[in-house]
Parts: structure tokens; C-alpha cells; sequence
């Protein structure tokens, strides 16, 4: 169970990236942060990852307060970060580099495979697709089978086509260890074909605006009108969250 | 393109090195006619026949071979060490910026001192014999491996020292799992500029008294007004060095095939 408990983070700067925020997750559930930029959402990913620290409140796994980077917390970042100067197998052993050679590389190769890389083993990463070195970067985050895996806006970086491809990838790994997933998007599509639950957030401060657990069936169906009827709904809290209030306007609730 | 052009193309590219003989080759040949033509005089700037006649000279009788060693050991070793105490260093006071600001105004007023300004110190601290030789020279080939060890770890990309602290990396995994290989390419070069500091200051140093090296046989030459025993030395400096540098580069281009760079159209 990860426990995020009043959250605050101001930066050195002053600005209040995340003003008392409270998220339980529970364990195997994937969990969809979505709000515009400056919400707070990267915020919150990295003080669950443990590269930043809050400025108040707590963020713990499993009764164990968060204070720094830790081998059960995975985290895909938006780029692949892949290092240049490593094939893609050992890119993927950095994650199990503690691990004994044999093991390791039969942990590498399985992982290579889950997401079908195996005949990119030996190669660099300059020599893959933006796709491809997306899939290398999930399998060094899955290779050290983390319990809570963490992704900062995965596939914003890809085209639509290789997006959708990945994310029902996603899913498919997902499934071998079933570990907690925090997804944060701006792509609400995304977070409905992922997501048990999908939080939308809102800036100035950072904090939660809305909750949902919309009851669609898996596997999702991004064309099924119950789908879109969600989509509709989350982009209008999406649209009224992003607004900035002007004096005394009142903003209807997500209507449609 | 029809496979004779295709075959022409791929032999310019294996004898394309040869490129790099013709300005050396026609200056020596121009040379050599405008003396034989008695354009000009060699005397003081003598003929490179007479300079290879020299050379030949020298190797025959086992100088040459001698004075060679010695110079390439005080180089070898100088490099060694300058090599060994600026990645240390550099490596260091780019990862800790405490380090940094103890050490770096120190290092930056002490590499505007010119080389030969040390000798003297280096003469009373160390002697006249070889280790004050490879210190000068291990010092000269220090800075510009610090100064881009340091330089190039500040400039690495954050995001993949994330993804290193992701992992839980301790500074040592850090240093040697990411900054260095990162900074590998900078590295090699300012090896390359080292080892060429190297080959400048072995002269000075065997200019303070030595009784072999090539820097021995130029301060010679001088003083038994030989001027082709000073070219021939000359000479050999040149093609040493070149050939250092090219062994330096030969090896390090397996380290860096992972580059994504720019390669200039043949």
C-alpha cells in the first residue's frame, strides 16, 4: 500500500507545486494522474519515486516512509534515458546490476523479450526507433520486478499509432507481476484504456480536483460509446480545471 | 554509379590517409631541388636527404635507438602519471562541488605558470636526474586532462544522472557507471591534448640537463653547430608524436563506436 499523506511541496523558488495532497494506492492498482502542465502532477511522481523530498507530509510504502530512491520503486521517464554508451542488453542490466552474471543475463533476456526487443540485444540505442527505445527503457524499469512502477508521461513523445501500440503493451506487462502503477498523462484516451482510477488534478496550488473509477470493462475499447462518454466527461473537468477563476464566475460540474 | 566508380571510391577511402603525405612530401622534394638547383643554400637549413643521411647515421650506430627510449620512457611515464592525477582530480571536483571550490581557484592560478618556469623549482626540489623530468612533463600533461574531466562531469544531462539515482547508485557507481563514460569523448580528447603537452615538455625538460633523449640531441646539435642533427631530432619529435596520437585515437575509437556524431561526406 502506498500512502501519500498531506503533501506539500514549495520549491526553492516559492512556487506551491502541491498544496497538502492525500492519495492512497493500493497494491496492483493502476492509477491515472491527468491535468494540464503545472499541476503538480510530475511533482507528485517524483517525490513518490523518492528524487525529491516534500516540504511537508509523507509519502511511505507499505508503512516505510519514501526518503530516497529505492529498488521496489521503478519509473519510466517521458524520454527513454537510455545510456548511449551501453548495447541495449546492458542498458537493461542496469537495473539488476547487483545480481549474479548468469542470472542476470537470463533476467535481461526475458525482460527483452516481454516487450520484443530480443533481436535488439547486442545493439545501441541510436540505432533504435523512439518506440523501440521506449519498450527497452520499460524493460529496465520491469527487469528488477518493482512493486510500485511509475511513469512520467511514458508515450507523450510518440506518434499516435505507436502510442496506442504501446499502451496496450503496457497492460500485457502489467500483467506478469502486476506491480502498482502511477501513470501521469495529459492524455486522458490514456489514462481511460489504462487506469482502475484516474485522479485529475488542478494548478495554483497543485492539488485534487476529482476521483473517478469509471466501471469499463477490460480490454477497453477506445471506439465504445460508454468510453467515449467517459472521455467527454474527463476532458470537461480537464478543460475546467486548467481554467484559471476570474472574479466571481462559478463553473458548472462536468455536464454532459 | 557503375561498380568501377563504386570501386574507385571504396579504394580512395582505404588510401585516403595517403592524403595527409603529399604537403610533407612536395615541401621536401621543393626543398631539395632549389638546393641541387642552387636556388638556395643548405647549409643552415640543410637538404632533407642530408637529413636523412643524418638519421640513417644515428640508427646505425644505435644513438638514435637510445636516445628514442629515452625520451618515450620520461614521455610514457610523465603521461602516466599527469594522466593518473588529473582524472583523479578532475573527476572529483566535478562531482563534489566542496572539492571544487577548494581546489579550483588553485588549479586555475597555477596552470598560467609557464612550464619553464618550473624547472628551476623542480631542479632544487628533485634533482637533476629523471624524476624532475617526469614531473614537469606529468605536470604539463595534468591541466588539460583536469580542466576537461572537470568541465565536461558538470556539463553530463541531469536526466541520466536520474536514472542512475533511480537505481540507487552510490557515488563511486555514479563517477564510474555514468559521468565517465559520459564524458568519454571530451576525455579522449584532452588525452590527446595531454600526450601532445607531453611531447612539448619533454624538450624542456631535457633541455636542463640531460645526457640522452631527443632533446638532448637538439641542444647538441646546437652546440657543435650540426643543424641536420638538430632537424633529424626535430624529425624524430614529429613523427613520435604523430605516431603516439595516432596509436591513442586508433585505440579509443573502440570505446566511443556508440557515438551518434556527424561524419563528414568522403
Amino acid at each position: 500500500m502506498l500512502r501519500i499523506a498531506n503533501v506539500r511541496k514549495r520549491y526553492p523558488n516559492g512556487l506551491l507545486a502541491l498544496a497538502g495532497l492525500d492519495l492512497t494506492v493500493a497494491p496492483g492498482e493502476i492509477l491515472a494522474i491527468v491535468g494540464g502542465s503545472g499541476c503538480g502532477k510530475s511533482t507528485l511522481l517524483r517525490l513518490v519515486s523518492g528524487l525529491d523530498r516534500p516540504t511537508a507530509g509523507s509519502v511511505d510504502l507499505d508503512g516505510t516512509p519514501i526518503v530516497g530512491p529505492r529498488a521496489e520503486i521503478g519509473m519510466v521517464f517521458q524520454e527513454p534515458r537510455l545510456m548511449p554508451w551501453l548495447t541495449i542488453d546492458d542498458n537493461v542490466a542496469f537495473g539488476i546490476r547487483h545480481l549474479p552474471a548468469g542470472e542476470r543475463r537470463q533476467r535481461v533476456a526475458e525482460a527483452l523479450s516481454r516487450v520484443g526487443l530480443a533481436s535488439h540485444a547486442g545493439h545501441w540505442p541510436r540505432e533504435l526507433s523512439g518506440g523501440q527505445a521506449q519498450r527497452a527503457a520499460l524493460a529496465r524499469a520491469l527487469v528488477g520486478r518493482p512493486q510500485v512502477l511509475l511513469l512520467d508521461e511514458p508515450f507523450s513523445a510518440l506518434d499516435a499509432l505507436t502510442r496506442q501500440d504501446l499502451q496496450d503493451h503496457l497492460l500485457d506487462l502489467w500483467a506478469y507481476d502486476r506491480p502498482t502503477m502511477i501513470l501521469v498523462t495529459h492524455d486522458i484516451e490514456e489514462a481511460l484504456v489504462l487506469a482502475d482510477r484516474i485522479v485529475v488534478m488542478q494548478p495554483d496550488p497543485g492539488r485534487i480536483r476529482v476521483s473517478v473509477s469509471p466501471p469499463l470493462a477490460r480490454p477497453r475499447d477506445r471506439l465504445d460509446p460508454e468510453f467515449l462518454d467517459w472521455k467527454y466527461k474527463l476532458l470537461a473537468e480537464l478543460d475546467h480545471a486548467s481554467r484559471k477563476p476570474t472574479g466571481d464566475e462559478t463553473f458548472p460540474a462536468a455536464a454532459i | 554509379m557503375s561498380v568501377a566508380a563504386g570501386r574507385l571510391q571504396g579504394s580512395a577511402r582505404r588510401l585516403g590517409w595517403l592524403a595527409g603525405l603529399i604537403l610533407p612530401l612536395a615541401l621536401a622534394l621543393g626543398w631539395e631541388m632549389a638546393v641541387a638547383l642552387k636556388w638556395a643554400d643548405g647549409r643552415l637549413l640543410p637538404t632533407p636527404s642530408r637529413i636523412y643521411a643524418t638519421l640513417a647515421g644515428l640508427a646505425a650506430s644505435g644513438e638514435l635507438l637510445d636516445h628514442v627510449l629515452a625520451t618515450l620512457q620520461r614521455v610514457g611515464l610523465g603521461f602516466v602519471f599527469g594522466v593518473a592525477a588529473g582524472t583523479v582530480l578532475g573527476a572529483v571536483s566535478g562531482y563534489w562541488t566542496a572539492v571544487r571550490r577548494l581546489i579550483d581557484p588553485t588549479l586555475q592560478a597555477l596552470r598560467n605558470i609557464p612550464s619553464i618556469a618550473w624547472v628551476p623549482m623542480f631542479i632544487l626540489w628533485f634533482g637533476i636526474f629523471e624524476t624532475s623530468k617526469i614531473i614537469l612533463i606529468a605536470v604539463g600533461v595534468f591541466f588539460p586532462i583536469y580542466l576537461a574531466l572537470s568541465g565536461a562531469i558538470l556539463g553530463v544531462d541531469r536526466k541520466l544522472v536520474e536514472v542512475g539515482r533511480i537505481f540507487g547508485f552510490s557515488h563511486r557507481e555514479m563517477i564510474t557507471r555514468i559521468l565517465l563514460p559520459a564524458t568519454l569523448p571530451a576525455y579522449v580528447i584532452a588525452l590527446r591534448g595531454g600526450l601532445g603537452l607531453g611531447w612539448m615538455f619533454v624538450v624542456a625538460a631535457e633541455f636542463m640537463g640531460a645526457e640522452q633523449g631527443l632533446g638532448f640531441l637538439l641542444v647538441d646539435g646546437q652546440q657543435t653547430g650540426r643543424p641536420a642533427v638538430i632537424l633529424a631530432s626535430i624529425v624524430s619529435f614529429a613523427c613520435l608524436g604523430k605516431l603516439t596520437d595516432w596509436l591513442l585515437a586508433a585505440v579509443s575509437v573502440r570505446f566511443l563506436r556508440w557515438q551518434d556524431s556527424f561524419k563528414p561526406a568522403e
